[in-house]
């Protein structure tokens, strides 16, 4: 684990680093393949809706499985006759439970078919559970968890921007968080989960899990990017990759805390209930918070510093840094491309207080090559290669 | 704040434990010590009714939405049901929770439409079991007595016109109400005066005028000597009904409707001022007080007995109440001897009844009691396990300072405990399985805000703070972004709250009060304890335990603690950058 501590501090400084912008397209390549994937899952084969959803009667009651289990009871609640039953549903649940699912009934057909699913399960009338959805149920959940996202994104557009006195961070945080939903939803389709009023709470949950991360990266940022047009050293971008690194550990470990009691509640709700709300919103949850801390790391700060570098101010500072990189980069050339590959940039703010503790050597002059630290501890500055500079 | 917490950790740590004990304190007057479960946890039924305007458009008032939860209640509450709990929700939605086994003939009774009408009384019996079989006590009726057996307690009543259209309706009344000379029928039961047999199979009528037409035949007058209280029956506006009282005590022939529901604009009940008897104020819309007019005109000429009109709910009889005179103007009065309870009941009734809404069943939800134990310790199971593995991954990574882990999320658990089972008694907030899964959820959430100071922290000692002073300036930075995440959360959580129907919103709630708690935690207990725990000898100079060790941080050594040999250096802060920029 120390070790996981040191690079985390060798990330801090910049010593290790992972091109995060600089790789964007890749990573905007592989969430646009993804998204595109999630969506022809969505269209072509759609979300497997649960009973709630689509109306119906369920019961459940607990009976020991057998190999004509599903046969059994698909007969007595045949021979109900109940009125519009269709063709009754009946699956088991782990070894020790059966679910049988009807059309929507009239009342006097719902006692029968339970008296019946008693009767065969040899359980008490009151120890089979039951659930009854009006057909339009469904559409009123699915109608209010829409408008609860619409109203949802409304406001964190407006709470990041006022936060970040920023519209392009909510716009790269809403874009990222629209990303994890449509793939989430494009899992369920693809896998064919059960979508049940469960899932939606996941997936609505996942709004402000996702969001969580970005606003912590997001925060780096803008803490690197103080004052940056000030000077000539870095592009927003630089600083950007900057505040990802450093906050990557955080990220990850956020996603590790937060991924462990919604793991543990999907396999409690797996392994003890067999199915149900429990499962349903874990499984949301687990997948959602997965994507979210993908996106928060690879596709919101890449998004930012898109369109941050689309302003004339930072087009002038990036013009600005490539002169001076192209000035320096004149007297040591060569080297500076032997030493391809090292580390980036790692005080993107020179002129915060902060970062002023950190003496950066003591010649004037530009380093031959990135350095490492000294025995001292102390970092020392280290420079991008020529490919990896400018735009 | 950082000024305060950098200087008095102790101060907020006491705040917190006299909040605590101030939650306990609570607890302990009420002496509630578990929270109010939801039915799929303990197994019971949930109804969840939607409300719709009768023609299927406009959107349902909350005071109506109101109005129906009351008359709901009672539809309930009559079913010999205890402990139900009824709630509105989502603008247009009424749950109703009724805990253990019920019969599914609930819910039916508790999703009807409510159909209010008024309709000419032609015959009434009494069906008492007890009762003779069938003419009701005969002669004479006494002033104050119902004809009916004794048994009914309902106030035979009278309907009085207001002499004043608005503001001093009362006054009128005044005479009547202090003599409570309930006109009320003598129902001879023998013949309800069917002078006209013509008419029989009456085609429904449309309108007051041919609703007061009406004269039930003698096919219709045959079927309602055989007719029991509970026998099947649609109540068709248009058409005579076979009714009962709530009691089942007496059965009614009754005419087509003369007005229904949404001709009365309003119900109250009150004392007239001077008065002392409790009566039930009507005021009609103005279509309806013409409709009144003309009814309460052809009623009242009908003589002595044969003047009544039933009001009737979901094909109930509520009242007889008797017209003698013509009652203009759109208001009117019920007086009688009613009782506060019976005057405020049959108010609420003309009131639901006037409102011109109807319920779809939306969801009905029958856990078994078995299930929900089920469901109930699979949750806390899951809960233990969530919270062990988080407390193993930060001690595992944290090393010494996943003892601050564990504090602080014990201190969240019992605060999140404390406030659900205070808030299940103040607001009846009812934990649900959804509710569970929130709180664990909210595991998760709380030990990120942890995990965000925690690297802050680590951050700052490696920019070369001293420990000491890195908690104060790590935090003061963790502190924004914990804010500002949790703020995201918050709002989430709101959102789903406010806007979402069915379970989502007890989820959406728990994970509301676990983000607040979680600011609540990290502020005044982890943060201070972080700054006390920085001053011993075991954080403080960064024990290969504590998490704060040189070599788990990934610096050489910690800055204040050793002095570096080689090219010491100063305090860091007074260094300025020399060059060497790139």
């Amino acid at each position: 684990m120390s070790k996981l501590g040191q690079l985390g501090a060798k990330l801090h400084r910049g010593d290790v680093s992972y091109d995060f912008i600089g790789h964007r397209k890749l990573w905007f390549g592989v969430s646009l393949a993804l998204v595109a994937l999630s969506l022809i899952g969505l269209f072509a084969r759609g979300l497997a809706l649960g009973i709630e959803f689509k109306g119906g009667v369920e019961y459940q009651a607990k009976v020991k499985v057998t190999d004509s289990t599903v046969d059994d009871f698909t007969r007595v609640v045949k021979a109900t006759n109940a009125k519009d039953l269709g063709d009754p549903v009946v699956t088991t649940i782990g070894p020790g439970s059966v679910r049988v699912q009807t059309k929507p009934l009239n009342q006097d057909d719902i006692a029968k078919v339970r008296a019946a699913v008693a009767k065969e399960a040899g359980v008490p009338l009151e120890q089979v559970t039951s659930q009854q959805i009006g057909a339009s149920w469904g559409q009123q959940i699915a109608n209010k968890a829409i408008l609860a996202l619409i109203v949802f994104l409304v406001l964190v557009f407006a709470v990041i921007w006022l936060y970040f006195r920023e519209a392009k961070a909510s716009m790269a945080a809403i874009i990222a968080l629209i990303h994890d939903v449509t793939i989430t939803v494009g899992v369920y389709a693809i896998i064919g989960f059960d979508v049940t009023p469960a899932t939606v709470i996941g997936v609505l949950t996942i709004l402000g899990y996702s969001l969580y991360d970005t606003v912590v990266v997001f925060d780096k940022v803008r803490e690197n990017t103080r004052g940056i047009t000030a000077s000539n050293r870095y592009t927003y971008s630089d600083a950007t990759n900057l505040a990802v690194n450093q906050t990557v550990v955080r990220s990850i470990n956020t996603t590790i805390t937060a991924l462990l009691p919604v793991g543990a509640i999907l396999v409690v709700g797996t392994v003890v209930l067999g199915t149900g709300p429990l499962k349903d919103l874990s499984l949301a949850l687990f997948v959602g918070i997965a994507v979210g801390a993908y996106s928060s790391i690879f596709i919101a700060p890449a998004l930012l510093a898109v369109f941050k570098e689309r302003e004339p101010g930072m087009q002038a500072l990036n013009r600005r840094v490539k002169a001076k990189r192209a000035q320096a980069a004149g007297v040591s050339a060569p080297v500076a491309v032997a030493a391809a590959g090292a580390a980036p940039v790692r005080n993107a703010v020179p002129d915060t207080p902060r970062k002023q503790d950190r003496p950066t050597g003591t010649a004037p002059a530009p380093a031959a090559r990135p350095m490492k630290a000294t025995a001292a501890g102390r970092p020392q500055p280290s420079r991008k290669p020529r490919s990896k500079r400018g735009k | 704040m950082a000024t305060t917490t950098t200087s008095r950790p102790a101060r907020l740590l006491i705040a917190l434990a006299v909040i605590v004990v101030l939650l306990f304190g609570i607890m302990a007057l009420t002496k509630t010590w578990t929270p109010k479960l939801g039915l799929d946890l303990r197994g019971g039924t949930t109804i969840t009714l939607t409300a719709q305007t009768l023609d299927g458009t406009g959107t349902v008032a909350a005071d109506q939405l109101n109005e129906a939860k009351n008359i709901i209640q009672q539809r309930v509450d009559g079913a010999g049901v205890g402990e139900s709990d009824i709630t509105t929700s989502g603008g247009n939605h009424i749950n109703v929770a009724v805990p253990g086994a019920t019969k599914d003939s609930l819910v039916e009774q508790v999703g009807q439409t409510a159909l209010l009408y008024f309709r000419v009384v032609y015959d009434a019996q009494a069906v008492a079991p007890a009762a003779t079989p069938t003419p009701v006590p005969s002669g004479t009726p006494t002033p104050g007595t119902t004809p009916k057996p004794s048994a009914t307690p309902k106030p035979s009543a009278t309907v009085k016109p207001s002499s004043t259209p608005k503001g001093r309706a009362w006054s009128s009344a005044l005479g009547n109400a202090t003599t409570p000379k309930p006109t009320t029928a003598p129902k001879a039961s023998t013949t309800p005066k069917p002078s006209t047999p013509a008419t029989s199979t009456a085609p429904p009528a449309t309108s007051t005028a041919d609703a007061l037409k009406y004269t039930p035949d003698a096919a219709t007058q045959a079927k309602f000597a055989t007719f029991k209280c509970g026998d099947k029956q649609t109540d068709y506006p248009g058409q005579a009904l076979f009714s009962c009282d709530r009691e089942q005590q007496n059965k009614y022939l009754l005419g087509p409707a003369i007005l229904n529901g949404t001709d009365l604009s309003d119900a109250t009940a009150g004392i007239p001022q001077g008065g002392f008897q409790w009566q039930v104020n009507l005021k009609f819309s103005g279509e309806g007080g013409k409709k009144f007019l003309d009814a309460t005109t052809n009623i009242s000429a009908r003589g002595e007995g044969a003047n009544l009109f039933a009001i009737v709910l979901d094909g109930e009889t509520i009242s007889t109440p008797s017209v003698s005179q013509p009652i203009p103007g759109g208001q009117a009065q019920i007086t009688g001897t009613f009782t506060e309870a019976e005057a405020r009941d049959l108010a609420n009734v003309l009131k639901y009844g006037a409102l011109p809404i109807k319920f779809d069943v939306s969801s009905v939800e029958t856990v078994s009691a078995q299930l929900g134990g089920d469901q109930l310790s699979a949750g806390i199971w899951a809960g233990l396990a969530g919270l062990a593995l988080v407390v193993i991954f930060c001690f595992l990574y944290y090393r010494g300072l996943g003892i601050v882990v564990v504090m602080s999320l014990a201190v969240a658990g019992v605060l999140t405990g404390a406030s659900v089972i205070l808030l299940g008694k103040a607001i009846g907030f009812t934990l649900s399985l959804a509710g569970i899964a929130g709180l664990i959820v909210a595991v998760g959430i709380t030990a990120d805000s942890f995990i965000i100071y925690f690297e802050r922290l680590r951050d700052e000692v490696r920019e070369g703070r001293s420990l000491r002073s890195s908690v104060e300036t790590g935090w003061a930075r963790a502190k924004h972004t914990i804010i500002a995440a949790d703020s995201i959360s918050l709002l989430a959580a709101a959102v789903l709250y406010i806007l979402a129907i069915g379970s989502v919103k007890g989820f959406a709630f728990t994970l509301g009060l676990t983000t607040l708690i979680d600011l609540v935690v990290v502020f005044m207990f982890t943060k201070p304890l972080v700054t006390l725990l920085a001053r011993t000898e075991f954080f403080g100079h960064g024990h290969k335990l504590s998490g704060l060790d040189p070599e788990h941080l990934g610096v050489e050594r910690l800055p204040g603690q050793t002095k570096p040999t080689v090219r010491p250096r100063k305090t860091p802060s007074t260094r300025k950058p020399v060059g060497g920029e790139i």
